[in-house]
């Protein structure tokens, strides 16, 4: 997010017709996504969307809230539905009594802080739908401490850049690395009044199969970016060096980073 | 029988509605076949803000029915077994795959959510593009007005236009040099009305449009029901582009695809 993306309509035309060609020449079929240099022409897409809806969309907007009534009556919980971790495990048996929120990185002062601890902090509940990047919408409350409280609490250092969420979930084998499922937002998303670590679901604690005892609320971007059974968060300066270095685990994957539409 | 016919050639297309009409051909096709492949990956669609799973409006699936599993599409209530086409159909392996739409028609054939997207959000940065150049175009040079807009007595005359196209006889000779009545309302609704429609329900399916611009969710019922308008408009977009293409076969398909190349259009015109 440091440096401007830069963005010629003249170049995007023209690129966008040189692949069209050659899809139709290619039949269309899966090689051609495969090509590297297809690949980097479509993702250029990603820059420009993130730019303009940035330009768009005030910091300050915030996602619709929705009524008591709207609330799904089934939440479809994706992904991870009950990581197999033996720590996560042994916190899910006893009622994550011992487990702790590591806060960490770019930091002035590192915090451990436990399921007690977060409650005691501002909280902030919000009824808001959940969009997957699949397509489907749920609606639901959430009850969390906001993440710009933790950040403050916790002294983020002026260089930092990126808060990054490491999770306790494991969705399979992703390059070198253990398949750990991790996640990241730029400031403007951490500050957010919306963006909270929620450790409350529909009045209750926060069910496992919806990431316990703590899962990140980015209401303005895709469900893939509100990470579950978040173990530890930190702040960094940038993305390029963690894992796949696209700043998540979908990302690394191919998805979009910036996952507003 | 030999009735002598004068042929005259006229410029029918200017270059900017020739290549913007080109570019939008190649957006469409990869729209429509990323935009399936998207919709794949949760192959039911909705009305209203949430999705409803035990009840949608539309659904792709694939059922157990006795012994067998079919494929099942559901439309508001209607279940049509679909086997082989929708909710399950054969992959390039010859295996059996559970999926909406046959690996044929999407982009990539492969199911590739992430892949899908990124053609589809590139392509439609273009097609906005392209549509804006067009747009800016038509109402500055006096396309829209000289070429599209019927006037009051070719509405008056449509039912006319209309028993004419359904014998399948078109307008000749001087009639030829101006979009029919039936003609100029299609590609209306269609510039101003469908594919409008399907960028602003497209963004009314971003979070982050719908933070910044609530009055899309109100528009259109709700994120769920953009997502199932955008489909039907896609649908409606097809079927144009069916009907349009048979149109070009059957009035002359190298005369219609040359003023769409070079511009130029022949006319057969009685001597005299």
């Amino acid at each position: 997010m440091s440096a401007k993306p830069k963005v010629d309509r003249r170049g995007f035309l023209a690129r966008g017709l040189a692949i069209a060609g050659a899809s139709l020449l290619g039949g269309c079929d899966s090689e051609l996504s495969e090509q590297p240099w297809v690949k980097r022409i479509l993702d250029s897409a990603e820059a420009l969307t993130r730019v303009t809806q940035r330009a768009l969309i005030s910091p300050t907007a915030l996602a619709r809230e929705y009524s008591e009534a709207d609330i799904s009556k089934e939440f479809k919980a994706n992904g991870s539905t009950d990581p197999d971790d033996e720590g996560y495990k042994a916190h899910a048996a006893n009622g994550f009594a011992d487990w702790k929120l590591k806060v960490g990185g770019l930091v002035g002062q590192p915090l451990e802080l436990s399921l007690p601890d977060l409650r005691a902090m501002p909280a902030r509940t919000q009824i808001t739908r959940h969009d997957c990047v699949e397509g489907w919408s749920c609606i639901g409350k959430w009850t969390g401490v906001p993440l710009k409280a933790l950040l403050d609490k916790a002294g983020i250092q002026p260089s930092a850049r990126y808060i990054v969420f490491y999770c306790a979930d494991d969705l399979g084998q992703i390059g070198d690395d253990s398949g750990k499922y991790y996640e990241s937002v730029g400031l403007q998303d951490a500050f957010h009044p919306q963006t909270i670590l929620a450790y409350e679901m529909n009045g209750a604690a926060l069910p496992i199969p919806h990431g316990a005892p703590l899962r990140l609320r980015v209401e303005r971007q895709l469900g893939y970016k509100m990470a579950k059974y978040v173990m530890r968060i930190e702040a960094v300066d940038g993305i390029a060096g963690i894992h796949g270095g696209r700043g998540g685990f979908w990302e690394d994957l191919g998805y979009e980073w910036y996952a507003g539409i | 029988m030999t009735t002598e016919v004068r042929r005259e050639v006229i410029y029918r297309h200017s270059g900017a509605v020739r290549v913007t009409h080109w570019v939008n051909v190649v957006c469409l096709l990869v729209l429509l076949m990323s935009g399936l492949q998207i919709f794949n990956a949760h192959p039911a669609l909705y009305f209203g803000a949430k999705s409803t799973f035990d009840d949608p409006v539309m659904a792709m699936r694939a059922m157990k029915q006795g012994e067998q599993i079919v494929g099942l599409t559901t439309v508001a209530g209607w279940h049509i077994d679909t086997t082989d086409l929708f909710g399950l159909a054969y992959a390039p392996d010859g295996d059996y795959e559970v999926r909406g739409f046959p690996w044929s028609v999407t982009l990539p054939g492969h199911r590739d959510l992430s892949t899908g997207r990124r053609w589809h959000f590139f392509f439609a940065w273009l097609f906005v593009i392209n549509g804006l150049i067009y747009l800016i175009y038509s109402f500055v040079s006096g396309h829209l007005t000289r070429d599209l807009a019927p006037s009051g007595s070719e509405l008056k005359h449509i039912g006319a236009s209309i028993w004419e196209h359904l014998r399948l006889r078109f307008p000749q000779g001087e009639e030829a040099k101006r979009y029919n009545v039936l003609q100029k309302l299609a590609y209306l609704f269609v510039a101003l009305v469908l594919l409008p429609l399907m960028l602003a329900t497209g963004l009314a399916m971003s979070p982050g449009m719908d933070a910044g611009y609530p009055f899309l969710l109100d528009f259109f019922g709700g994120r769920q029901s953009a997502r199932a308008i955008h489909f039907i408009a896609a649908s409606g977009i097809v079927l144009f582009v069916v009907v349009h293409l048979v149109m070009v076969l059957i009035s002359g398909v190298w005369n219609n695809l040359r003023s769409m190349v070079t511009g130029r259009y022949v006319i057969k015109l009685p001597e005299g």
